[in-house]
């Protein structure tokens, strides 16, 4: 399921209208994902306040849609591109990988909260499959 | 048995009542069926399906969508017992259509997202955590009578 040039284009084209609210995103997704799978607390328990919106979650769901907007901008080679993120991932942070497909789920439905009529099925599929893509090159080094 | 909160009653049955079943149905079958196209598996006497836009406007696409929606009303208003309430559909699915059970997780989400856009704002992260709870008991309880 590799990324067609349709999707790249699709891909491009959604950031180009969400990017300004990447923050928002980040933060939102972050915030519910904690709510909604409390089990991925176990990565945060470092943290002072887990509620949604705190300023550790606020922080770090920037720091995730920075990734993305990396991952975005390395699109047509995402292993090579996201290689830092991975040993950082796999040696460092050690999340489980199962748990990019949930915070991809929770990205999802934050975008299309916010942005109901840009988040066609068309830009949905694309959409998905890049994350995907961006899970398996998050994964790249871990074994 | 599923234990559900005050909370999580009122959400779903808050959700369920003000949902149109011929707008929600349509698009979150659609979608599933775009998104995931392996899906199309089940559909081959549907007729076109090449592209998303023949998806969206395909009319038994349209009536199935709501089809699925009045079969998960009966969840709605069966909260204490879907396990039950579900068993001659979890039979209908294994032995006529032969749907694999991995498929309903993908509908589910699917229609998780158009709620969600739907609801925007609204859509907070106890709403998400309620609905997805109750369409997890949907799937399960679907799943329950495969062998």
């Amino acid at each position: 399921m590799s990324l067609s040039d349709k999707d790249k284009a699709a891909v491009k084209l959604l950031w180009s209208k969400i990017s300004k609210s990447s923050d928002a995103i980040g933060n939102d997704a972050l915030s519910r994902m904690i709510v909604v799978y409390p089990q991925t607390k176990t990565y945060f328990a470092h943290w002072p306040d887990l509620s949604p919106g705190s300023p550790h979650v606020k922080a770090h769901g920037k720091t995730v849609m920075g990734g993305i907007a990396l991952a975005v901008s390395k699109i047509d080679d995402l292993r090579a591109g996201l290689l830092d993120l991975s040993e950082q991932h796999a040696y460092k942070l050690r999340v489980d990988p199962a748990n990019f497909k949930i915070l991809s789920h929770c990205i999802l439905v934050v975008i299309s909260m916010m942005f109901p009529k840009e988040f066609t099925p068309e830009a949905h599929v694309s959409l998905d499959k890049f994350l995907s893509g961006v899970s398996l090159a998050l994964s790249e080094r871990y074994r | 048995m599923v234990e559900w909160t005050d909370f999580e009653r009122d959400t779903i049955k808050d959700i369920f009542s003000k949902m149109e079943y011929e707008v929600v149905g349509p698009a979150a079958l659609a979608r599933c069926l775009v998104v995931y196209p392996w899906t199309q598996r089940y559909f081959g006497n549907f007729g076109n399906l090449y592209n998303a836009a023949a998806i969206k406007g395909n009319p038994m696409v349209s009536k199935h969508g709501t089809t699925i929606l009045h079969g998960l009303d009966r969840a709605v208003k069966n909260m204490d017992d879907i396990k039950n309430t579900y068993t001659e559909l979890s039979v209908l699915h294994s032995e006529k259509l032969h749907v694999d059970p991995d498929n309903f997780k993908l509908l589910a989400d699917c229609l998780t997202i158009v709620v969600a856009a739907q609801l925007g704002k609204e859509f907070t992260g106890e709403v998400q955590a309620a609905f997805q709870k109750f369409l997890a008991v949907a799937v399960s309880s679907l799943g329950r009578q495969y062998h």
